[in-house]
């Protein structure tokens, strides 16, 4: 019974810290939404910890507004993302599947090559990136956003583990004996088994990109093709002081809405993929 | 010519499969990093609408930038990633530690993970502008502090050094903790239990157990988390960009590496953000290489180093 007086006491700690730390994570969107629901004018008059009743009227006005197109942003993100998540996990099964089913000479090099890059800020070839897309005639457009996606170590990485985890090498041959080729056989026998790892990095890809502001912020550079972050950011460099808050907070809201629907249906899958691949995004 | 049945040669199959990915990667990062390579030894910038260059300059751009407020701005963003990431780690490690503890009992393990990790997905250029208005002088935070008497007149969080810093330091630690701990926590949950028998048979106590032989235990996984922490913290942006408006106030004491790199993107200044990007290269593709090595090493260094740790521990 000795030492189970600690252990409470180490509980108890660990259960308020906890609550604490909660606390912080959830204050701020608390704040938000409260902020969210109310007028310019309520909120002059400084914080209520109660929301108000003017919430339809702030969508309202976020949808109105011609120079901060919300939510045309917001279509425009889902359509680049969207796109995004797509390519991404299917080109990277793909690759993993080429580098883990087939014997060939450069196969050792690819990979190794592919390691090697997994951490490469995507920062430092942006002057290079801008100028290609320049001179491609990608310059303004959503395309340079969503092809890239192609190539991600850490997407095929994570792809990679999953294959060797659970794609035995013989239901491959036995495809092969039936008579299926090659790329039925990815299309069909394998996309379906990396079903989940597909999902949790769609998710993670969609989230990472729906989130990108250093890239689409160079290269975009009209308003009707702007994604969600470039819009927050111009309407922080905006005269914002002049602004109606309420607006303000509201445009946020509407911003992190989406991903935290997402999260809430999917934080089980979520959670469990943080530690799947092991890489930080 | 009759193809031969006993032996498929399949290898031309892996090669197309990877082909796309190559192909991409070539075009969207290999060019570019050669173009920004190549103009950082030009002379090549725009003054108004005149573009001046490119020139051949050689090194001129690397020592001139060496002259300038890179170091000042290496140095912030190493200020503002310290700041961010003691606190995470150091909370991360208890609240792993707390979780895998099952005489803790800690209740709704499920709830505190969601919440916790939730700030990771949220838009940091959303976080940013909402921290910007919240803390702004006549946000709501300091609404609350006057109400409750904290403070007798507003007090003005981005116009001190202190006050930034600590609101960006605040919002990667909000971002990152929960990340951090759910990774640590899988680390932890991976040692083997009779360790931690033994140990218990022994009379280690919780805080015995926790240096001795949790954290010398998930030592490689430390590594990989401090590792990459790294790489990301070379790579904020978002939120002193968007918190600071692209200006690191006050006095540029917030502005990081990338934001440097992104004005000078931005007023074309092709050759200087050619030799400021090669910088940037050289020191993450150390580090990538240091987490290359971790990755593709069944044995990674540091176990070793936690024997000998051990070892003088049971010495001394």
């Amino acid at each position: 019974m000795k030492s189970k007086n600690p252990n409470h006491l180490r509980s108890i700690f660990a259960h308020v810290l906890l609550i604490i730390l909660s606390f912080m994570c959830l204050f701020f969107f608390y704040i938000l939404f409260i902020n969210a629901t109310r007028s310019h004018a309520d909120l002059q008059k400084g914080f209520s910890a109660l929301p108000g009743g003017y919430l339809l009227q702030n969508l309202k006005n976020v949808a109105n507004d011609g120079t901060f197109p919300m939510f045309r942003g917001i279509l425009n993100s889902l359509i680049v993302f969207g796109c995004s998540a797509a390519i991404c996990t299917y080109f990277s099964s793909l690759t993993a599947y080429g580098l883990y089913a087939y014997n060939f000479k450069l196969k050792k090099a690819a990979f190794t090559f592919i390691m090697a890059i997994l951490v490469m800020p995507t920062q430092v070839t942006a002057m290079g990136f801008l100028r290609l897309v320049t001179n491609m005639g990608m310059y303004d457009s959503l395309l340079p956003l969503i092809i890239p996606s192609i190539a991600s170590p850490a997407v095929f990485y994570f792809m990679y583990s999953y294959l060797q985890s659970s794609l035995p090498m013989s239901l491959i041959e036995a495809a092969r004996i039936d008579g299926s080729g090659e790329f039925k056989t990815f299309n069909r026998i394998v996309i379906p088994i990396m079903k989940p790892a597909i999902a949790v990095q769609a998710i993670f890809t969609f989230v990472g990109s729906w989130n990108n502001y250093f890239v689409p912020a160079l290269v975009i550079q009209s308003k009707d093709k702007m994604t969600v972050p470039i819009l927050i950011a111009t309407l922080r460099g905006a005269d914002y002081m002049n602004f109606d808050m309420g607006k303000i907070y509201t445009m946020i809201l509407v911003a992190i809405v989406p991903i935290i629907l997402v999260y809430l249906f999917l934080s089980k899958y979520i959670i469990a993929g943080v530690t799947l691949g092991g890489v930080k995004e | 010519m009759k193809p031969k049945n006993k032996k498929i040669d399949y290898s031309k199959w892996g090669y197309l499969f990877i082909l796309p990915f190559f192909v991409s990667f070539f075009i969207f990062s290999l060019i570019p990093l050669v173009d920004t390579i190549r103009y950082s030894f030009f002379e090549y910038y725009r003054s108004g609408i005149k573009e001046i260059g490119p020139n051949f300059i050689g090194l001129e751009n690397y020592i001139s930038l060496l002259g300038s407020d890179m170091l000042k701005y290496a140095g912030n963003t190493m200020i503002l990633w310290i700041i961010g990431f003691i606190p995470q780690i150091v909370i991360a490690l208890l609240l792993a530690e707390w979780f895998v503890d099952a005489r803790l009992k800690i209740h709704g393990t499920q709830f505190f993970k969601v919440v916790i990790y939730l700030p990771n997905l949220i838009m940091a250029s959303a976080f940013a502008m909402l921290f910007f208005t919240m803390f702004s002088t006549n946000g709501p935070i300091n609404s609350i502090l006057l109400s409750m008497g904290l403070t007798g007149k507003p007090i003005d969080f981005l116009g001190s050094v202190l006050g930034t810093r600590s609101l960006v330091g605040l919002m990667n630690f909000l971002m990152w903790f929960g990340n951090t701990t759910i990774m640590l926590m899988a680390a932890i949950m991976g040692i083997s239990p009779d360790v931690f028998e033994a140990a218990e048979l022994d009379g280690c106590n919780s805080v015995q157990r926790f240096f001795f032989i949790t954290l010398p235990q998930i030592r490689p996984i430390l590594a990989y988390t401090l590792i990459t922490s790294i790489i990301g913290g070379l790579q904020m942006f978002d939120v002193p960009q968007i918190l600071t408006n692209g200006q690191g106030t006050p006095d540029r004491t917030s502005m990081t590496l990338i934001m440097f790199l992104n004005s000078h993107l931005k007023s074309k200044n092709y050759g200087m953000a050619g030799a400021l990007s090669v910088y940037l290269f050289v020191v993450s593709g150390i580090l990538c290489f240091v987490v290359y090595r971790m990755t593709n090493n069944d044995d990674p260094d540091g176990s070793k180093a936690a024997a000998k740790k051990a070892k003088k521990q049971r010495r001394g």
